[in-house]
Formats: C-alpha cells, sequence, structure tokens
C-alpha cells in the first residue's frame, strides 16, 4: 500500500518533469520512466498480465518516439506559453481533477480488487472468476475472458489496429513520398 | 544478416551482442504467445516481443540489413494472415457449433494446464500475436523511412518561414 502511493508520487513527479523540461529527449525519457513505474505498480496490485503489455508497449513507444521524433525535430523548445491556452488547460485539469475526486467517493479502497465487492449479488465477473476454468479449460482467467467470454470485443480491437496500420501505409507509402519529392524539385 | 563490416547502423558491439540476443527475444516472445493460456501474457504481450526483436535488427544493421529478415511485404502479408486466422476461428465456432466464438474443441479435465489445453485460445493467442507483432513492426518501419525521406527539405521550409 505505501509502496502504491510511492509509485504514484514518483509517477506525479516524472509527468510533471515531462511537461516542464524544455529538452525534448530529456521530456521523452521520462514519459518512460512514468510508464516503466505504473507497470511496477501493475506488479504490485496483482496484474503481472497488464504489466508485462504495459511494459513491452512502453518499451515499443519510447523507441518510435525517439527514432521516428526526436531526429527529424528540433529538439529544444523555446519560447514564452500562451496566456489563454495555459488558462483554458488549467481550467479543464481542474474540473476533471474534482469530477475524479467526486467519482473517486464510489470505489472500493485504493488496492482492494472491485471483483470482492460486488460478487453478492453474482454478477458476470464473479461468475467468469468462479467457473472460467470449466468452462474454458485455460488456466489464465486473463486469457480466458479476453479470448472466450469476451472474444467479440478482442476482434474489435484486433479489427481496430487492423484499420489503423492500412491507413498508415496508404498516408505514408513510398509512392506518395516519391512524387512530393518530385513536385518539390520542380518548384524549387 | 551476420555481415559486421557494413557501416550502416550501430557500432560493432551492438552488433554483436544483437546477433547474440536476437534469437532469444524471438524465442522469448514466441514463448509468451505459446503458453498466453496458462502464464501471464497473451497474444499482445508476446506479439510486442516479437516485433521489439525485429526492430532490434532494424536499428542494429540499419535498414536495409534489417530488411532481409522480415520485408514490407512479407510483414504486411503476415499482418493479414494473422487477422485472418482469428476471424476464421470466430467463424469455426458460428459453423460447428452454432454461436460466434463458440470454444468447440473439448479438451476434458486430464488435459487442464497443459500446453494442449482451452480448446481454441492457443489457435486465436497465434492469430493475434502474429497481428500484433507484425503491425507494430510495420509502424516502427513506416515511421522511421518516413524521416529519413522527408528530413532535408522540410527543416529548410520551416526555417524559411520563421525567418
Amino acid at each position: 500500500m505505501e509502496i502504491l502511493v510511492l509509485l504514484v508520487i514518483l509517477m506525479i513527479v516524472g509527468a510533471i518533469i515531462a511537461v516542464e523540461t524544455s529538452n525534448l529527449l530529456s521530456s521523452i525519457v521520462c514519459v518512460g520512466a512514468v510508464g516503466f513505474l505504473l507497470s511496477i505498480a501493475f506488479l504490485f496490485l496483482g496484474a503481472p498480465d497488464i504489466a508485462i503489455t504495459q511494459l513491452v508497449v512502453e518499451i515499443i513507444c519510447l523507441i518510435i518516439l525517439i527514432r521516428a521524433t526526436i531526429s527529424r525535430d528540433l529538439t529544444a523548445v523555446s519560447g514564452d506559453r500562451e496566456f489563454f491556452g495555459l488558462t483554458v488547460t488549467l481550467a479543464v485539469v481542474l474540473a476533471v481533477a474534482v469530477a475524479g475526486i467526486l467519482c473517486l467517493a464510489d470505489f472500493p479502497e485504493f488496492g482492494k480488487s472491485v471483483m470482492d465487492r460486488i460478487a453478492d449479488p453474482p454478477t458476470a465477473s464473479s461468475q467468469y472468476l468462479a467457473t472460467g476454468l470449466e468452462q474454458t479449460g485455460a488456466a489464465n482467467i486473463v486469457t480466458a475472458v479476453l479470448l472466450d467470454f469476451r472474444a467479440y470485443d478482442t476482434l474489435g480491437e484486433a479489427t481496430v489496429l487492423f484499420c489503423s496500420i492500412l491507413g498508415a501505409l496508404a498516408i505514408l507509402r513510398k509512392k506518395a513520398r516519391r512524387r512530393t519529392e518530385e513536385e518539390t524539385e520542380g518548384d524549387a | 544478416m551476420n555481415d559486421l563490416s557494413t557501416t550502416e547502423g550501430m557500432s560493432l558491439i551492438v552488433k554483436t551482442v544483437t546477433r547474440w540476443l536476437k534469437a532469444f527475444i524471438l524465442l522469448f516472445g514466441i514463448y509468451i504467445v505459446l503458453y498466453g493460456h496458462l502464464t501471464p501474457g497473451g497474444g499482445f504481450a508476446g506479439g510486442v516481443i516479437v516485433a521489439c526483436s525485429f526492430i532490434l535488427l532494424n536499428l542494429a544493421y540499419g535498414q536495409r540489413q534489417g530488411m532481409k529478415a522480415v520485408s514490407l511485404n512479407v510483414a504486411g502479408e503476415m499482418d493479414s494472415v494473422g487477422a485472418l486466422i482469428f476471424l476464421a476461428v470466430a467463424l469455426s465456432g458460428m459453423f460447428v457449433a452454432g454461436s460466434f466464438f463458440a470454444n468447440f474443441i473439448e479438451t476434458g479435465e486430464a488435459a487442464r494446464f497443459k500446453l494442449l489445453s482451452a480448446g481454441l485460445i492457443p489457435v486465436s493467442n497465434i492469430g493475434i500475436g502474429l497481428k500484433v507483432g507484425m503491425s507494430l513492426f510495420l509502424v516502427f518501419t513506416i515511421l522511421s523511412a518516413m524521416h529519413v525521406a522527408v528530413s532535408g527539405s522540410e527543416r529548410k521550409m520551416i526555417r524559411r518561414g520563421e525567418e
């Protein structure tokens, strides 16, 4: 419990540094640190599946951010902030924080699982926990839910990924790139 | 692939370490995918680790050498094959057992906690692993290939506007 609070405080510090620092590379490193701390927090909360996924996705994100962003753009940010934009952002953050605190009043205690609380009367999630092994034969209950009870959701998720890759390939493919290069040469 | 003398990519040390590590990272990814129904992990996490091994090859040996392992076309085809495997699992449930995603293979209690258990779940895991791995590899390749082609002219145009 104490270690979770410590992890959350470290994550908040990392996020603030990521926003405030002027060097883009340090900013990305701080974002990565927040992600890795979140992965450790998942481990302490007893969710190794999500911890593994968070870890590997964070690594991929860091590689793509550094490789695709840093080497292309200017790596240092300078200049003052706009007053109007900053005020609006702070107001929105404040509103979301107040709403979040109001919602948190109805949540179970930090670090306790939701499923313990709603086991009586029996709900769908408690039924999955009780009969998951007999019904699916999968020892890992997370996989049993993802690929058997809720496989339709996973199909939708896979479709979203497929469509996004299709769009990225269509926009960034080699032919379009060659044409823009020829056009810029012609203009010059 | 094992040509250490190319000037592309990173230093000799990184190339040598990559040559030793690439197979283990790939193997770990495949293990996470195949044992997804028994241990923590699954298709998504394992697929990302598989993508990591190919990305490591690309980073260490440079784009041209790395592309020899998995080219853009092969990655795109494997991506589609993974999606089709998952869809085939869904449709086979409909045709054999009468409902979408029905897990119609009964393995019984004796097979529990073994690799060949849980019916169609391992097959779905393999499909999702292929899909996610190749998709993320494609994303990385597209974005890093973009940066090589655009860098020169784009940057000049931005600076001209600022002046």
